[in-house]
């Protein structure tokens, strides 16, 4: 399994779940986990995703959703899990 | 693997508020192969070079797409063109420059690394045609940067070596004499431009890794509001910690990509000249109202040895040039301060005692003479050599008056011409010879 992790913080309106959920589906990438909390007082999630059968490549994937985001008006990152992994656990 | 989300969300921040990012990925790579006394020969190598600046540009683009981690810059280190200019002429040298700055130009390097020559106590033939070709080789070129090694702990100091340089940074324009320093004791295996250079005892290519995050550790540093300095230094360490991991990922990525040697992280602070990446700022975030006031020694000297600290254990590939890097003009918050006068040269050797800046990116006026920059230079390499460390003067000398400053743009950032002191040091700057190795060369062995 590979996995990223999706970071969307803006402000909350319904939709933004869907919105995601269906570009990662249209990609093949499997949502693993999923938290809701507030950041500085702005809306953010984040989402574990396995992304081993992704169709497309991870910055590829990336700028996808950045598209999407920018269509929902919320700012979307996306990282590899492997620098959570680095920076977090020794 | 489980993450909290306040784990997420610290990696978040330290990413995308505090513009922890990568400064540079160097290969650094052995062209001895490439030595002939026919230029044409040379040339001939050095071009199978192409190949693998290629290969090393995607990886370095692949990787930094995957992690989503911004890589600031790439770089190469070549082997010094001294040992190339043994055997060739003179024009030779920048003929090498010329070819060397175009492959970096084509493959999307930013700096190519390795003009450059050993002179601690004397001149080889080839270190001697390095400095003399100096200003044409940098003036013609873009990309293409370089250092004279001119004092050792070992060694002692070539003060002749030191005069030829400064004659040639007098010939350059800033945008050519930012890419040239001045050095003493300067390590094998660094990232930093412009000393980085492929070492003697390396192996044929290796990836060295320089990280910036400053804004991480002022992050941090305000956050957490300690009480004591046990929990200053403390919080400095586990930050510093977490960069490091960070340059140790890409790097080891890269090197995998590439099937080559991962060397080393060099556990490192540097600036840019954007809001927030100041290293002057983590020391005014320590309560020094201004960077330069009192304080700032001891304020510089914990956040050194927490750096250093932290990183040790982030990564057990060490090396290169360890510090907080101070280069004036990069540094948004140290150019206001010596602006408004209170980081001046003496600040500046000083902060040198415990960190790696030495003299880096300072302007100096040209109507004051070569004698004080030669006497300048001759303070930082001798503070290099009593305390057995790497430093180095990167002065750039411009038409302007003292207390201006020269706006370069880009990470190089704006460059603030200082006052040399109106003493006169004609005499001492005119002695020949060298500064014989000190005592501590005894008890080197």
């Amino acid at each position: 399994m590979e996995n990223a992790i999706i970071i969307v913080v803006g402000a909350d309106k319904p939709g933004i779940v869907a919105g995601i959920a269906t570009k990662l589906a249209e990609n093949n990438a499997n949502i693993i986990d999923i938290s809701q909390t507030v950041v500085r007082g702005i809306f953010a999630m984040i989402m574990v995703v396995d992304i081993s059968k992704c169709k497309v490549s991870l910055s590829e994937l990336r700028k996808q959703l950045q598209e999407k985001g920018k269509e929902l008006g919320v700012e979307v990152h996306t990282y590899h899990e492997e620098v959570f992994r680095y920076i977090e656990r020794v | 693997m489980r993450y909290s989300a306040d784990e997420v969300i610290e990696v978040f921040r330290m990413l995308n508020e505090e513009d922890l990012d990568i400064r540079s990925v160097t290969l650094s790579i052995n062209t001895l192969y490439a030595i002939s006394d026919d230029i044409d020969k040379t040339l001939k190598k050095l071009g199978s070079l192409d190949k693998t600046l290629e290969e090393f540009s995607s990886a370095v683009d692949e990787v930094s797409g995957k992690y989503g981690i911004k890589v600031v810059t790439k770089r190469v280190a070549v082997s010094p063109i001294q040992f190339f200019l043994e055997v060739l002429d003179e024009k030779d040298g920048v003929e090498i420059a010329k070819f060397l700055d175009k492959l970096a130009e084509n493959n999307r390097i930013d700096y190519i690394s390795g003009y450059s020559a050993f002179a601690d106590r004397g001149f080889t033939r080839g270190a001697l045609k390095v400095i003399t070709t100096l200003s044409q080789a940098l003036n013609s070129t873009i990309r293409l940067t370089g250092m004279i090694n001119a004092a050792s702990t070992t060694s002692g100091m070539n003060i002749e070596a030191i005069k030829l340089f400064v004659d040639k940074i007098f010939e350059m324009p800033p945008s050519s004499s930012s890419r040239t320093t001045i050095m003493a004791n300067v390590p094998p295996d660094s990232p930093f431009v412009p000393s980085a250079h492929h070492g003697l005892g390396m192996p044929e290519a290796t990836i060295n890794i320089a990280v910036s995050g400053p804004g991480v550790i002022e992050g941090a540093i305000k956050r957490s509001r300690p009480k004591t300095l046990q929990e200053l230094h403390d919080v400095i360490k586990r930050a510093a910690f977490k960069v490091s991991r960070l340059g140790e990922l890409i790097g080891k990525s890269v090197a995998e990509k590439m099937g080559i040697n991962f060397t080393t992280v060099d556990l490192s602070l540097a600036p840019s000249p954007n809001v927030g990446d100041s290293v002057a700022e983590i020391i005014e975030s320590m309560g020094i109202e201004k960077m330069g006031g009192h304080g700032s020694l001891a304020a510089l000297a914990i956040l050194m040895d927490a750096v250093k600290k932290g990183g040790a254990m982030a990564t057990s590939a060490i090396g290169g040039l360890s510090s907080a890097f101070i280069p004036v003009s990069e540094d948004a918050i140290m150019v206001e301060r010596a602006l408004e006068g209170y980081v001046d040269f003496y600040t500046l050797i000083a902060l040198s005692s415990v960190c790696n800046s030495g003299i880096d990116m300072v302007g100096v006026s040209k109507s004051q003479g070569k004698d004080k920059v030669i006497g300048l230079i001759s303070d930082v390499l001798a503070l290099a050599i009593s305390l057995n460390k790497i430093l180095g003067a990167r002065i750039i000398p411009v038409d302007a008056r003292p207390g201006t400053y020269i706006d370069l743009g880009g990470l190089l950032g704006k460059i603030v011409v200082m006052r040399l002191k109106d003493v006169d040091v004609t005499r001492f700057a005119s002695y020949t010879g060298f500064i014989p190795s000190t005592i501590k060369r005894l008890e080197l062995g």
